[in-house]
């Protein structure tokens, strides 16, 4: 799932003979099989517990998490499930809630169990954030914060020094409850990427949150109603602190309410998490807690017939039924109310109808309702825009990224900037497809101390930067690696030494005699190897630490002089140095 | 018999322990100095073990030690040093060795060749480091020594290829702080040791270990500090440590750009992958705005302030920071920003929003969008948006110091910054409006944000407010519709917060006077005059009716056709405000009216030389009165003193100066008083009046004297002498009228020994400034002094009546600055007839606000004193905390005081006033005698004079109406 496309995100990574299934989520635009991930992709028989090593959950989503009962308890998982605190406090809310909403309210059968439910949850594993869990002997997962939600986490999944790096949804700038996400230089092979808006470029939040104020602040003063239709979690609670900070600095009476049930169900979680909310949050806890509202107050059904201005929020979020339909009815016939919409709506629904500046509308029993309120739309969305997604991959520097969880023709821009930018190759499967990344998985050896002692005495001083080039005998016994120096490997094989010399012969034309030309030669490389030891032998041969040089006549023609290098292996680098600046000849100035 | 000496001297040592707790210091002081070190060696060989001789290194640390026996320790510790062979004892003496050359008085290169030697043979990188960082200390302590500061770099270098972190890392330090600065001042030192420093420290840029890395940017930065031009071609390897996987090191290395990039702002250094060039300082501007967005938000926070500091930025790049080109769908989408601009630009307000209004519009060219620009895009932008709130801050910073010196610049970043006023944390919020304050001069306000800004007025924090006023009294607003707006959310502020109507009153003075044609079209308005119908008087009591005839009134003064759109109650009103808010309220000429003060305004036409002139003028007249009768020189003095006051209420900025001197003769004319001679010779039952008066003069002169010292700002110490001089005489009085009143010699003896002490210790004081004082009272009295002090009380007194008959008055020369503090309370205001009731025996909080102006150090000074009826005073030290600055030499006090009494039967008024405590031993005159630098020495000294603590009463008192209720049972 997931694959150029939103909803039912679930994603299969094999890593290192390790398979890893990423969330499990549903699809909200189907009724039938579609809205769950086909997990025959995993195997067609056996069960799945073999095939999976663990499944990771990044948030409470339902199109992260909805699949998840169905997966464990009706296809068949036992192994670890593995999500964050907050994570695991509030699934199990929202998947009731869906299970209600699919069995109760449109009575479908062959649908998961409260029970099932709860018997999933005894699977999950919590994890805290840049906690390393070892799954296995080899594979390892660590979370990083990603904003977006209360507990929304990106994973690292490691195995020996593969990684992968999967985001889920993330945000890359802070609001009013959640701070931003971040990760560390991991430097991941892979980074799995959500893509929502890749080829948005959104505005300052500041604006979006001063106009709302403005908005209801205005209305309020007016003496009017608000009606803000929420969904029970996410952005209820950061317009609910958005509103109660603003109440506060502005000294305002009017009551705010947010209807009961689900959103009361979650303050209360997010009263817990205080370690996962923002700074400001977890900086002013300790006088109070900032989800413990003050201004804030359970709805009543009753309060809507209250007279002077207040604020609600109501669920369901599109204004398609329930308390904030009912709420709406009463109100929208007086121009003073007002209707905030703060996020997006499916077609069909009366908030579309009324966004897209209808102003009558048709109501169940033939009635015909005039909206004299006035309708206001506000994003508040909470993923990373282009630049963000752009700024994680700077911040990790990934070798590759594959993108997910976003639309085909969006994903393509988003991939051709990618590459441009970074220089890393970028994929987008769709669904159903496999995606083959090559590593270059480093090996680690064992090397013996004293050898490494010896090697970095020699030179400069190690750089972190750089390879370093060592010598050493790589002996590969027992399925284990192990760089030893040669004398024990020698002796370790039994096998006697061998010396190895290079020799070579360079022509230089010089009429002079041996010797001088000998001391030529001398004084020109003593004056370029300043760092080595060059020395004069009395028998007319220099030596270049350990090499050799003699000057020689050539037999036929006495202006020729032929020197003869010799070097053994080990001094190849320098040696052939040499050999290629004495071919160079001398330098024509006086010896 | 070695030992049994060393035994010896060890009871020495424990003896004098005993002895410190006697107060024998002198004699404490030559004792310790054998036995010190001598105690050490012994405690260090009786160590049995490593962790033995540790404890004693320990204990011996905590205890100073002479810097006579320095030397001695010194040798002691590095004899053991050689011998001990565990690693952490080694490194407890290298520490103390580093301690000790600290000791102030203490030359360390007597100790700097064993320290240079202990290095050869250390094994163990940690007491290797440890070394370094004494010789670090060494090294500092000899700044004037180029030879041995060459040789400690010389041993650095070579301990620079060590394979521990730590080593390597106080090498590089050792290099920054101590490496050569000027070239070519010892050309053969140069060659031998220190090739090139900044050559040996960009070596370790790409060191393994990222402490060492930023050790060495520290070092280079060190350098530069020293005053060592950097070379440019740091700049490209620093850039590359940007890209550091360690924060401390990005830290480091933006700090390294920025000082490059401001040394070598014109070079032109090429952009890479592309064959332009662009100025070196423009491109440090890129680099650091793209560590705005840094993984780590030390780094971020860094980038952000250092990007306020870069103003020859040029102007493109400049405004690139503020860009942030948006888009939605692939199509080009205007910001909130750009959208308010054009709705106001198109005179339409406030449409009904749609959805999809902010619909995106144009398609754009893929290619050109750039979504990780090198360049500076949208730095600020992300800045403001941080999630860290010392991000925001900086970034707020950063953003005020370049719009101040780029007005275009202030302009375009005037959206964000209106923005931030809706910040999330109130520090974030208080510190946009102070630099949009700051910034106001280059920008005028649009509608659409100055309705943002005013929307803040409501905000429940008071210093958001005051900051808020504050802004819009030096704003520019472009229309009429603006500046109603404003007055219409000022007043609402008023009526939803009555308490801050000061500020608001002042808000508008300066809001009038700065628009006043903008404020012309809005008079009958806001006066709710008709053309035809007589409107009701409105209450002159109101302070929203105050408030917009402070706004119109201010705006008339530059306005001249104003006037006569007024009623004639606006007329009878202003005259009542002119009198009664005369600082809000402008003289105006008014068609048939005189204007209010006849003699020219000082505000108008500043006649500061004449004034000036005058006062000295009086001044010369008064201290020649010399020749004149006593009775002539006392009308004299009268005049002047009245002249001097008048002069001091017209001009406020002569008030300090003319109320000083005022002062000053008020005393003196009181000690003429006091000693004219027709008193003294009275008969004895008339002797009683006389006593009266002088005693009474000789205190209030005491009194005078106190508050001439402590209650101006800027006194200096030719003054202080005067003053000093001027409360020495109202001793003396004092003496010579208990003298004569009281019968018996015993009490006088104690007296006359007091007093002889007190002009012994203003000699002390002021020998340097006597030769000034030629014929004055204390001239006069040390003459004498041989004689005073062997002679009877009887005598002395005598002979000081004459003294001070025929001693000279003394000139007080006038200092350039002079303010008396002054401390007005806003809050309570005493109007209120509704007491504070509460339960006795509990407390009631009682808000008090005051303003203070030229208190020195209020912190420290300035008390509540509450006065009950009762004669019950109450002393309040409010917190530090209370006190804000809101400019230079003004404080504002908001404390709260906690009142609390038995029951009264019926309300009562208390007094609440503010008090300038001072202290005589505080005083200027004190700091002069050199303290002792051993704290141990400070405490055997007896205190030396007691010091004079007293209250000077600086503020009108004000009255409260409480009644503390009986509790109910």
């Amino acid at each position: 799932g997931a694959g150029q496309d939103v909803g039912r995100s679930c994603i299969l990574v094999s890593i290192a003979g390790k398979n890893v299934m990423l969330d499990c989520g549903m699809h909200m635009g189907y009724n039938d099989d579609r809205r769950f991930p086909d997990f025959s992709y995993i195997t067609q028989n056996g069960r799945l517990t073999d095939f999976l090593d663990c499944v990771i959950i990044s948030h409470f989503h339902l199109d992260h998490c909805g699949a998840l009962p169905y997966f464990s308890e009706m296809v068949g998982y036992d192994g670890p499930i593995y999500m964050t605190h907050p994570t695991k406090a509030i699934c199990p809310i929202l998947l009731e809630d869906y299970r209600k909403i699919t069995v109760d309210k449109k009575g479908e059968t062959n649908f998961f169990t409260s029970q099932m439910i709860k018997d999933c949850m005894k699977k999950v594993v919590a994890v805290h954030l840049h906690q390393t869990v070892q799954v296995d002997e080899e594979l390892e997962i660590k979370a990083y914060y990603a904003g977006h939600v209360l507990g929304a986490a990106m994973f690292q999944i490691k195995v020996g020094c593969e990684s992968v790096v999967y985001t889920g949804d993330y945000n890359m700038t802070p609001d009013r409850h959640l701070g931003a996400a971040w990760i560390d230089k991991c430097r991941p092979d892979l980074l799995i990427t959500e893509s929502t808006y890749a080829t948005t470029i959104r505005d300052s939040k500041r604006c979006r949150e001063r106009d709302f104020l403005k908005k209801v602040h205005e209305t309020v003063e007016r003496g009017g109603k608000v009606l803000i239709p929420v969904f029970a979690l996410g952005r209820a609670q950061e317009l609910c602190i958005l509103l109660e900070t603003f109440w506060e600095r502005m000294n305002l009476k009017a009551p705010i309410y947010f209807s009961t049930g689900l959103t009361e169900k979650a303050n209360h979680y997010y009263k817990l998490f205080i370690t996962w909310t923002n700074q400001k949050i977890r900086k002013t806890f300790v006088q109070r807690n900032m989800f413990e509202f003050k201004h804030i107050k359970a709805f009543d059904r009753a309060f809507a017939d209250n007279p002077g201005p207040m604020v609600v929020f109501a669920t369901p979020g599109m204004l398609h039924a329930g308390q904030s339909l009912q709420i709406f009815r009463k109100w929208a016939g007086n121009e003073k109310n007002m209707v905030i919409m703060p996020g997006y709506c499916v077609q069909g629904t009366v908030g579309h109808k009324i966004l897209s500046g209808q102003r009558k509308l048709e109501m169940e029993g033939r009635q015909i309702l005039e909206v004299k309120m006035q309708v206001e739309y506000m994003s508040f969305s909470a993923h990373a825009d282009a630049k963000g997604i752009m700024q994680l991959i700077r911040q990790a520097e990934p070798r590759n990224v594959l993108l997910v969880h976003g639309e085909a023709k969006k994903m393509e821009f988003l991939k051709q900037k990618i590459e441009q930018e970074f220089h890393v190759s970028c994929f987008m499967p769709a669904n159903g497809e496999t995606t083959t990344i090559l590593t270059n998985p480093c090996i680690p050896v064992d090397i013996s101390l004293g050898l490494l002692k010896r090697e970095t005495a020699i030179g400069p001083l190690p750089d972190a930067k750089k390879p370093k080039l060592m010598h050493g005998s790589l002996l590969m016994k027992d399925n284990s690696f192990r760089l030893v120096s040669p004398e024990q490997a020698l002796k370790e094989l039994g096998l006697a030494e061998h010396q190895l010399r290079f020799t070579c012969r360079v022509h230089i034309q010089d009429p002079r005699k041996e010797h001088e030309t000998g001391l030529r030669v001398y004084n020109h490389l003593k004056g370029i190897l300043k760092d080595y030891s060059v020395q004069h032998l009395p028998d007319g041969s220099i030596t270049v630490e350990s090499i050799l040089i003699q000057a020689t006549a050539h037999s036929e023609d006495q202006g020729t002089k032929v020197l003869l290098v010799s070097w053994t292996y080990q001094d190849e680098e320098l040696g052939s140095y040499l050999t290629s600046l004495l071919k160079k000849g001398l330098p024509q100035s006086t010896p | 018999m070695a030992a049994h000496l060393k035994k010896r001297v060890y009871e020495e040592f424990t003896k004098v322990v005993q002895q410190q707790h006697e107060d024998l210091s002198t004699k404490k002081l030559r004792l310790t100095k054998p036995s010190k070190s001598a105690a050490l060696h012994v405690d260090l060989c009786k160590a049995t073990s490593p962790a033995d001789a540790l404890q004693y290194l320990l204990q011996f640390a905590r205890k100073p030690v002479e810097v006579e026996s320095v030397e001695g320790v010194v040798r002691i510790l590095l004899e053991h040093y050689y011998k001990e062979n565990d690693a952490s004892v080694r490194l407890k003496i290298a520490s103390l060795l580093g301690l000790l050359s600290k000791t102030a008085g203490f030359s360390p290169d007597c100790i700097m060749d064993d320290a240079i030697n202990t290095l050869q043979n250390e094994k163990s990188h940690q007491v290797l480091a440890q070394l370094l960082d004494t010789l670090l200390v060494i090294g500092t302590k000899l700044p004037e020594n180029p030879s041995v500061r060459m040789r400690l770099v010389e041993v650095a270098c070579k301990h620079l290829t060590d394979s521990s972190h730590g080593v390597r890392n106080k090498c590089l330090q050792l290099i920054g702080c101590l490496g050569p600065v000027e070239k070519g001042v010892s050309k053969e030192a140069e060659s031998q040791a220190a090739k090139d420093v900044q050559k040996i420290i960009g070596d370790h840029f790409n060191d393994q270990d990222p402490r060492v890395r930023t050790a060495a940017i520290k070092a280079m930065l060190q350098l530069h500090e020293r005053g060592l031009k950097l070379q440019q071609a740091i700049y490209s390897q620093a850039c590359k440590l940007l890209a550091d996987d360690y924060e401390q090191v990005r830290s480091a290395a933006v700090q390294l750009i920025w000082v490059l990039s401001q040394l070598y702002p014109e070079s032109i250094v090429p952009i890479p992958s592309s064959n332009e060039e662009i100025r070196l300082v423009d491109d440090a501007f890129g680099k650091i705005c793209h560590m705005v967005s840094d993984g780590s938000w030390v780094v971020r926070v860094q980038a952000a302030k250092l990007l306020g500091s870069m103003q020859q930025v040029s102007s493109h790049f400049l405004e690139q920071t503020l860009d942030k080109k948006l888009m939605s769908d692939l199509r080009r989408k205007r910001t909130a920003h750009e959208r308010a601009k054009e709705l106001y630009s198109s005179g339409e307000f406030s449409s009904g929003r749609k959805w999809g209004d902010d619909a995106p519009k144009e398609e754009i060219d893929t290619g050109a969008v750039n979504l990780i620009e090198s360049g500076a895009c949208g730095a600020f932008v992300h800045g403001l948006e941080d999630e860290m709130y010392e991000v925001r801050i900086a970034a707020v910073e950063a953003l005020c110091m370049l719009a101040q010196s780029s007005p275009s610049f202030a302009e375009k970043c005037l959206d964000f910054l209106v923005d931030m006023f809706n910040d999330e944390i109130e520090e974030v919020r208080l510190q946009s409006i102070h630099t949009m304050r700051k910034i106001s001069h280059n920008i005028t306000l649009r509608e659409d944000q100055l309705d943002t800004v005013l929307a803040v007025l409501e905000d429940s924090s008071r210093d958001i407010r005051e900051a808020l006023h504050e802004l819009l009294c030096c704003t520019n607003v472009s229309t009429k519709e603006g500046i109603h707006l404003a007055l219409v959310e000022l007043l609402k502020n008023l009526t939803k917060y009555p308490t801050d109507r000061e500020s608001i009153w002042k808000c508008l003075k300066f809001l009038g006077s700065r628009h006043p044609t903008l404020v012309l079209p809005l008079v009958p308005e806001l006066l709710s005059t008709h053309p035809f119908f007589d409107t009701p008087e409105p209450d002159m009591d109101d302070p929203a009716y105050i408030a917009v005839l402070v706004l119109i009134f201010n705006a008339a003064k530059s306005c001249p056709t104003m006037p006569a759109l007024f009623s004639d109650h606006t007329f009878r009103h202003y005259a009542y405000l002119r009198d009664s808010l005369s600082h809000l309220v402008p003289p105006l000429r008014l068609p048939g009216r005189k204007l209010v003060s006849s003699t020219v305004s000082p505000s108008i036409t500043p006649h500061e030389d004449p004034s000036q002139q005058f006062l000295h003028q009086s001044l010369e007249r008064v201290y020649n009165f010399q020749h004149l009768d006593p009775q002539g020189i006392q009308e004299l003095l009268e005049f002047t003193i009245r002249d001097l006051q008048r002069l001091g209420e017209l001009q406020s900025e002569l008030a300090g100066m003319a109320d000083f001197t005022a002062t000053y003769l008020q005393c003196q004319l009181l000690l003429i008083k006091a000693l004219q001679e027709k008193l003294w010779n009275v008969a004895a039952p008339l002797y009683l009046k006389q006593n009266a008066l002088a005693s009474a003069a000789a205190k209030q002169i005491l009194e005078e004297t106190y508050k001439m010292e402590f209650m101006y700002s800027g006194v200096e110490g030719r003054q202080v002498v005067i003053i000093h001089h001027m409360r020495l005489q109202a001793k003396a009085l004092q003496l010579i009228v208990t003298a004569r009143t009281t019968r018996g010699v015993e009490p006088l003896f104690g007296m006359c020994e007091k007093f002889l002490q007190e002009v012994d210790s203003f000699q002390r004081c002021f020998i340097s400034e006597l030769p000034h004082m030629q014929g004055s009272f204390v001239d006069k009295l040390l003459d004498l002094m041989p004689r005073l002090v062997t002679s009877k009380p009887s005598e002395v007194v005598k002979i000081l009546q004459t003294t001070l008959r025929q001693s000279t008055f003394l000139h007080l020369p006038l200092p350039e600055q002079l303010h008396r503090a002054t401390a007005n309370i806003i809050e309570p205001t005493g109007e209120s007839d509704n007491p504070l009731r509460f339960t006795s025996g509990l407390v009631v909080a009682l808000d008090v606000d005051a303003t203070l102006e030229h208190v020195q150090d209020p912190q420290g000074t300035v008390k509540v004193q509450v006065l009950y009826p009762d004669g019950q005073a109450q002393l309040i030290h409010p917190k530090p905390a209370d006190f804000r600055n809101p400019g230079p030499g003004r404080h504002r006090l908001i404390t709260q005081v906690y009142l609390s009494h038995t029951a009264w039967t019926e309300p009562c008024q208390i007094e609440v006033r503010l008090l300038l405590a001072y202290n005589s031993n505080r005083s200027k005159a004190s700091t002069r005698i050199p303290k002792s630098t051993w704290s141990e020495n400070l405490e055997a000294l007896p205190p030396s004079e007691n010091g004079i603590e007293g209250t000077i009463p600086f503020s009108k008192p004000v009255k409260v109406y409480i009644m503390p209720k009986p509790a109910r049972r």
